[in-house]
């Protein structure tokens, strides 16, 4: 029988894969906790978010300092 | 020609200008110093300028110029480094900001759980989602700000990462663990609340 894994150590999980290819042990072990929890997949869009905006940073509108009456 | 090319060099100049306050930001959030980040812009203004010749419109002209600015934000934390102004890692203690999101027993405390933050489009094209990133990952500690800018600003693997830092690939991933779950607290806070931070 395996042990559910707990949502801290589900969220260590989601966070490794974005850096680094998670194991098979790792990857089953987190695809069955995402299928059982609601909190942990809504934490796993948020970092996969968190991961993109990097990117996405140099295309942000309205420069934060700037009055929009500049623009 | 020569008309042509004049023009062209002032509607680059006027694209800097409007670019400026965003690489202010940017640099500002991976140097933690608002002296150095003025600096690293400055001269990432200048080269672009000066290289100007050397833009051949391969990618957009705002992404190669923040290009140009990723290279003065790592020569200048590498600076940072060696003047000793990096306050030492503390990977191995526990991080009270993270154990406050879980009980004991490993589960999201109630107040603490994750919440639909909608369509990712949606919050990148909205302006308070990014103030709100802004004051996010200023109020996060420099040691952890530092290391996710590393991996999520300026794209740099973790095997880099342990290059730039001294740290072992382990701690680096500790440390980026630490930065998501607070800055995805810090974000569900004052994103989803409107609140401004």
């Amino acid at each position: 029988m395996i042990k559910m894994m707990m949502c801290k150590q589900a969220t260590r999980l989601m966070s490794k894969r974005l850096d680094v290819p998670l194991s098979l042990k790792e990857r089953f072990a987190l695809r069955f906790h995402l299928s059982m929890c609601n909190a942990c997949s809504e934490c796993d869009k948020q970092f996969e978010l968190l991961h993109q905006a990097g990117q996405h940073y140099q295309d942000s509108p309205t420069p934060q300092e700037t009055p929009a009456s500049d623009v | 020609m020569a008309t042509a090319t004049t023009n062209d060099n002032q509607a680059r100049m006027q694209r800097l200008a409007a670019v400026r306050p965003r690489l202010v930001s940017f640099a500002r959030l991976q140097l933690r110093e608002p002296a150095l980040a003025e600096d690293a812009v400055q001269e990432a203004l200048a080269t672009a300028i000066e290289k100007d010749a050397e833009f051949a419109g391969r990618s957009g002209y705002e992404t190669w110029v923040f290009g140009i600015l990723k290279y003065k934000i790592l020569d200048s934390l590498r600076a940072q480094r060696r003047q000793g102004r990096w306050q030492p890692f503390d990977d191995e203690s526990d991080d009270d900001a993270i154990d406050r999101q879980f009980q004991q027993n490993g589960r999201w405390q109630v107040a603490a759980r994750p919440s639909d933050w909608g369509d990712p489009e949606a919050s990148f094209a909205n302006e308070h989602f990014w103030r709100v990133f802004d004051a996010c990952m200023i109020a996060l500690p420099d040691n952890i700000a530092r290391v996710f800018s590393l991996r999520e600003l300026m794209g740099l693997s973790t095997a880099d990462i342990c290059k730039e830092t001294g740290l072992k690939e382990n701690n680096c991933w500790v440390i980026l663990h630490r930065a998501r779950l607070r800055l995805r607290a810090c974000i569900e806070r004052g994103f989803l609340s409107r609140h401004d931070l």
